[in-house]
């Protein structure tokens, strides 16, 4: 008996095994070639992708998140709620399981981005960055990072999901952080996840991940994360790489749903730039930032995706009428605003809590223009625990609390440059040089201190002769003579007419030139940026001269200062100067047509025909 | 022992040769459908996706909800739930245009109610068409939920897999809801606050069901993820559309009998009506009345009187006006999460 039964386990065993064996060389017979090859697919995807992925550590065992790096040389992004309590250094996994030392580079609290960069390799893998704007719903995705810090084995987590939602708006939450036009995904984020990349299928970064709604469902996924789309950031790239602490846009008008359901101005600043641009109270948005405007959600996205100084095209309707216009969008608030809110401690926390702040957005500054009624209701997500309900669920790690800012190691201290109003001076310093050495290698004028006389004409108007002295500046234009005395305040002589000061404008430009960004004053990097009729975004450098204050715009593959604009009063038109024409003169390269602007209409075009130089002077050259 | 060991092999043989069994006769069969992708599955449904905004907005009780447009004539298929209780019930089509939505007519028993808007203009799921799935099926959920579109915004898509199909375990303790048949749970996390009347497809975007309310289990303290097949809902969506639970108040050639019934002789007084739709709870029951007799308590929501929706307070008053006091008045009442049904005869009463 117990033979036979033995016998009989044998063999339903071998069957079995036999079975098991055969269904599967079945399954493998039967499995469409497509859904092998997508399989494939995604596996290399996420191997690509997992090797750009960072596991953010703060220092002192405060917290951490996830990031990605972007660049060889080490930038890589986080949430700015990440990267707040870990200072101006951390430490950063990859799964190559090494640790790198990483160094804050700069903030955008309002977009709740950081940039930080990872040290000790020119050579790191880095993400492809995707159009996120081609983004779908539906679309399959996935998230690598650092949820509840668990890759304390430095290899991160990977959580795939489908794209539930694009051109989302998520309401400030706490005091700045704000998600416009962000992606909206089933993929799990969870505490931690936090300024870790989200992928597309194909392994590239669409966004970063950093918000949930979570309501009462305590602070674990529910199935909806929101990722910062990797365009809005590319939007922000060289403000980052600025080391500032970065600020986002109004367009000094607020914008409402009428009755008819059209997204209408409800209110403007009569000392915005879009009023100057002719906006009115009551005009109809049709479009903004190249979008189409449907709801004030729509519109709150785009205003969302661009830094404060951009200009963009608005297009809006009065009556039977359409505009056009290219708007300068305004910054939130004042650098001191910025500065009080991104250092209060109740901000909410990053790191392994980090995702939704407790306090509502309802102290927004008083300066800010409201930003309209909703044409809907809509729920801001509450992360509070409801501890009313038993059995208490899961936590996740508990914040550590703040302490004393862990003193930043040696090697990472020589990239790290102290200053007020900036998260990282030292890159902000590194741009400006790069930029101006770039610039000079072409355009040498340092020490060229004297007389520059600019002689030329204006098309169909008549000659023109520009005496830029060392007291005074003197200029014959077709239209008459004038002069500006600098000795003066600058603001108040604009001349010619009609320019809004080109002559003070040529006279800060000679000033940059003669005697570089060190001596010139306080001129610093202010990030990349759109030029009116160019295409693509040029390097900014801004300085103060006198009570000017002017824009320095910079081609980063030519190097070459291809405009400037010169603000006499911050609310105001400036007037705008474009350079073209480049030619050698006595061995440096100079512009020879001057295109000229101020508000809405075109000054002038001067033909430079002769630049009369003095010597160089033997003054110290600056560094 | 020998016993032990007799059974236990028994068991051991019986186990393997299922096992055995279960594995020559596993024929896979897999299908992969190449030419449907999400995105383009999640743009056809959009069109039929419905938001829905009314009461609420206080803490912890959202003003919003989700639909789907079930015919031509503008019906939405939605959640019966307190959003509803109001004269202003605004359904923002996929479009963007915005309506103020009519209720049809519910059913408390399923939870569900039928709205509709005045379009003829709209795309929409035939309930009838709806197809059912089993366990390890491929879903897609369309909702709203969070309130996080607005406009002509596209609702949010989630996807996940049936888990399983099985009767909804409701009772007190557990899933606080009147709902008692069958559910497809979902291992995605789909039941979050403003999903509930959204629209559960299949990965071609087929109906499948309806997202149900927010449940959590109060014992697990976990939320469910489900859906109400359609098939379970056909019947009543027939009945709504039908006319059949609409109040006989709102129209005027109804003949009215000489002694009707009235809330005073059947010992029910209700809550003050302050509101332009309140809702009918009961304040006070008169002792030794019908209405005692037969266990109607204070704070009952009455729901239907004979299966007429009394959405308010003065629809009740008008009902039991059309019914004759000769015969008796068909109570619906929610008590708590609990469904009751009384039958109020005036000769009960003193």
């Amino acid at each position: 008996m117990k033979r036979l039964t033995r016998w009989c386990i044998y063999s339903l065993t071998l069957a079995a095994t036999a079975g098991m064996a055969e269904p599967s060389g079945l399954l493998a017979q039967e499995i469409p070639e497509a859904v092998i090859k997508a399989e494939q697919q995604r596996i290399q995807a996420i191997a690509r992708a997992t090797t750009s992925a960072v596991s953010v550590f703060a220092n002192g065992g405060k917290g951490g998140g996830s990031g990605v790096v972007i660049t060889p040389d080490g930038y890589a992004l986080t949430n700015f709620h990440v990267a707040k309590p870990a200072g101006s250094a951390m430490k950063c996994s990859m799964s190559d399981n090494r640790l790198y030392d990483a160094v804050i580079v700069g903030i955008d609290p309002v977009g709740d981005v950081a940039m930080i960069k990872l040290l000790g390799r020119d050579d790191f893998p880095c993400a492809t960055l995707a159009d996120s704007d081609q983004v779908q719903v539906g679309d399959w995705c996935f998230a690598i990072g650092n949820p509840f810090l668990l890759a304390t084995d430095f290899q991160p987590t990977v959580t795939y999901g489908i794209v539930s939602g694009v051109h989302r708006y998520q309401y400030p939450a706490g005091t700045l952080l704000e998600y416009a036009d962000c992606i909206q995904t089933d993929a799990s984020i969870n505490p931690g996840n936090s300024g870790g990349p989200l992928f597309n299928a194909n392994g590239d970064l669409i966004g970063i991940n950093g918000r949930g709604s979570f309501e009462k469902r305590g602070r674990v996924n529910v199935g909806v994360g929101y990722a910062i789309s990797i365009n809005q950031i590319k939007h922000f790239m060289g403000y980052l790489r600025s080391g500032r602490i970065v600020d986002h846009a109004t367009l000094g008008a607020t914008v409402a749903t009428d009755e008819r359901g059209r997204v209408i101005i409800s209110n403007i600043l009569e000392s915005s730039d879009a009023y100057r641009r002719g906006l009115r109270y009551g005009d109809e948005v049709i479009s903004f930032g190249n979008r189409r405007i449907t709801t004030v959600n729509g519109f709150k996205n785009v205003l969302g995706i661009f830094p404060r100084g951009w200009r963009v095209p608005l297009e809006y309707r009065r009556d039977t009428e359409t505009f056009e216009a290219f708007v300068r969008l305004s910054g939130v608030h004042s650098p001191e605003q910025l500065l009080a809110k991104i250092q209060r401690p109740a901000q909410p926390g990053p790191g392994p809590n980090p995702d939704k702040p407790k306090d509502k957005p309802k102290d927004k500054p008083k300066d800010e223009p409201k930003d309209e009624p909703k044409d809907e209701p809509k729920d801001e997500p509450k992360d509070e625990p409801d501890d009313n309900r038993k059995p208490p669920r899961p936590q996740p790690p508990r914040r550590p609390q703040a302490g004393p800012a862990p003193k930043i190691p040696a090697h990472v201290a020589k990239y790290f440059k102290a200053r007020r109003g900036y998260a990282n001076y030292y890159f902000n310093l590194l741009n400006r040089d790069r930029i101006w050495n770039r610039f000079s290698e072409e355009t040498d004028c340092l020490r060229l201190n004297g007389k520059w006389t600019l002689s030329g004409t204006i098309p169909n108007r008549g000659d023109v002769e520009i005496i830029l002295d060392q007291e005074e500046i003197r200029a014959d234009f077709p239209q008459g003579q004038v002069k500006v005395d600098l000795t003066k305040d600058f603001d108040t002589q604009l001349a010619p007419a009609g320019s809004g000061g080109l002559l003070v404008a040529l006279q800060v430009w000679k000033k940059l030139l003669t005697e570089g960004p060190a001596q010139f004053g306080d001129v610093y990097y202010l990030g990349t940026a759109p030029v009116l009729n160019q295409k693509g975004v040029f390097d900014i450098l801004i300085g103060t001269r006198n009570v000017v204050e002017t824009r320095f715009m910079f081609d980063p593959q030519s190097g070459q200062m291809i405009g400037l604009e010169m603000f006499p009063d911050l609310s105001l038109d400036p007037c705008e100067i474009l350079f073209a024409d480049y030619r050698d003169v006595q061995g440096r390269s100079l512009p020879h047509l001057l295109k000229i602007r101020y508000g809405n209409n075109d000054f002038a075009q001067i033909q430079l025909t002769n630049y009369a130089l003095p010597q160089a002077s033997a003054e110290k050259k600056s560094p | 022992m020998f016993q032990l060991n007799h059974y236990t092999t028994k068991r051991s043989l019986a186990c393997l040769l299922g096992t055995a069994l279960l594995l020559l006769a596993a024929k896979p069969s897999l299908s992969y459908d190449q030419g449907t992708s999400f995105s383009a599955v999640s743009s056809s449904v959009q069109s039929k996706m419905v938001k829905i905004y009314g009461a609420g907005g206080i803490k912890g009780l959202e003003a919003y909800q989700s639909g789907f447009l079930i015919s031509e004539q503008g019906h939405i298929l939605t959640v019966w739930s307190y959003v509803l209780d109001t004269d202003y019930i605004t359904a923002v089509l996929d479009d963007g245009r915005k309506f103020q939505a009519k209720l049809v007519g519910a059913d408390p028993r399923l939870e569900i109610a039928v709205l509709q808007v005045e379009t003829d203009r709209v795309d929409f799921f035939a309930p009838k068409a709806a197809i059912d799935l089993e366990a390890g099926d491929r879903v897609l959920a369309f909702s709203n939920l969070y309130g996080v579109a607005t406009g002509d915004e596209p609702t949010s898509v989630l996807h996940g897999i049936v888990s399983a199909k099985t009767p909804l375990d409701a009772r007190r303790g557990a899933f606080k809801t009147t709902y008692r048949g069958p559910v497809l749970i979902l291992d995605a996390m789909t039941n979050n606050p403003g999903a509930a009347g959204g629209a559960l497809t299949n990965r071609e975007g087929k109906l499948v069901g309806i997202l149900g309310k927010e449940l959590r289990n109060a014992l697990t303290n976990t939320w469910l993820n489900y859906a109400i097949p359609m098939s379970e809902l056909n019947q009543a969506i027939d009945d709504i559309l039908a006319g059949k639970t609409r109040p006989r108040s709102v129209d005027d050639s109804v003949k009215r009998p000489d002694h009707p019934h009235s809330l005073h002789k059947l010992g029910i007084l209700l809550v003050p009506d302050l509101l332009t739709k309140t809702p009918p709870f009961v304040d006070r029951v008169r002792s030794n009345s019908a209405a005692a007799k037969k266990g109607l308590k204070a704070d009952d929501l009455i729901l239907f009187v004979n299966d007429r929706m009394a959405e308010s307070c003065k629809t009740l008053k008008d009902e039991l006006s059309l019914i004759d006091r000769i015969d008796s008045v068909h109570l619906i009442i929610q008590r708590g999460q609990e469904l009751l049904e009384l039958e109020l005869k005036l000769s009960d009463g003193t």
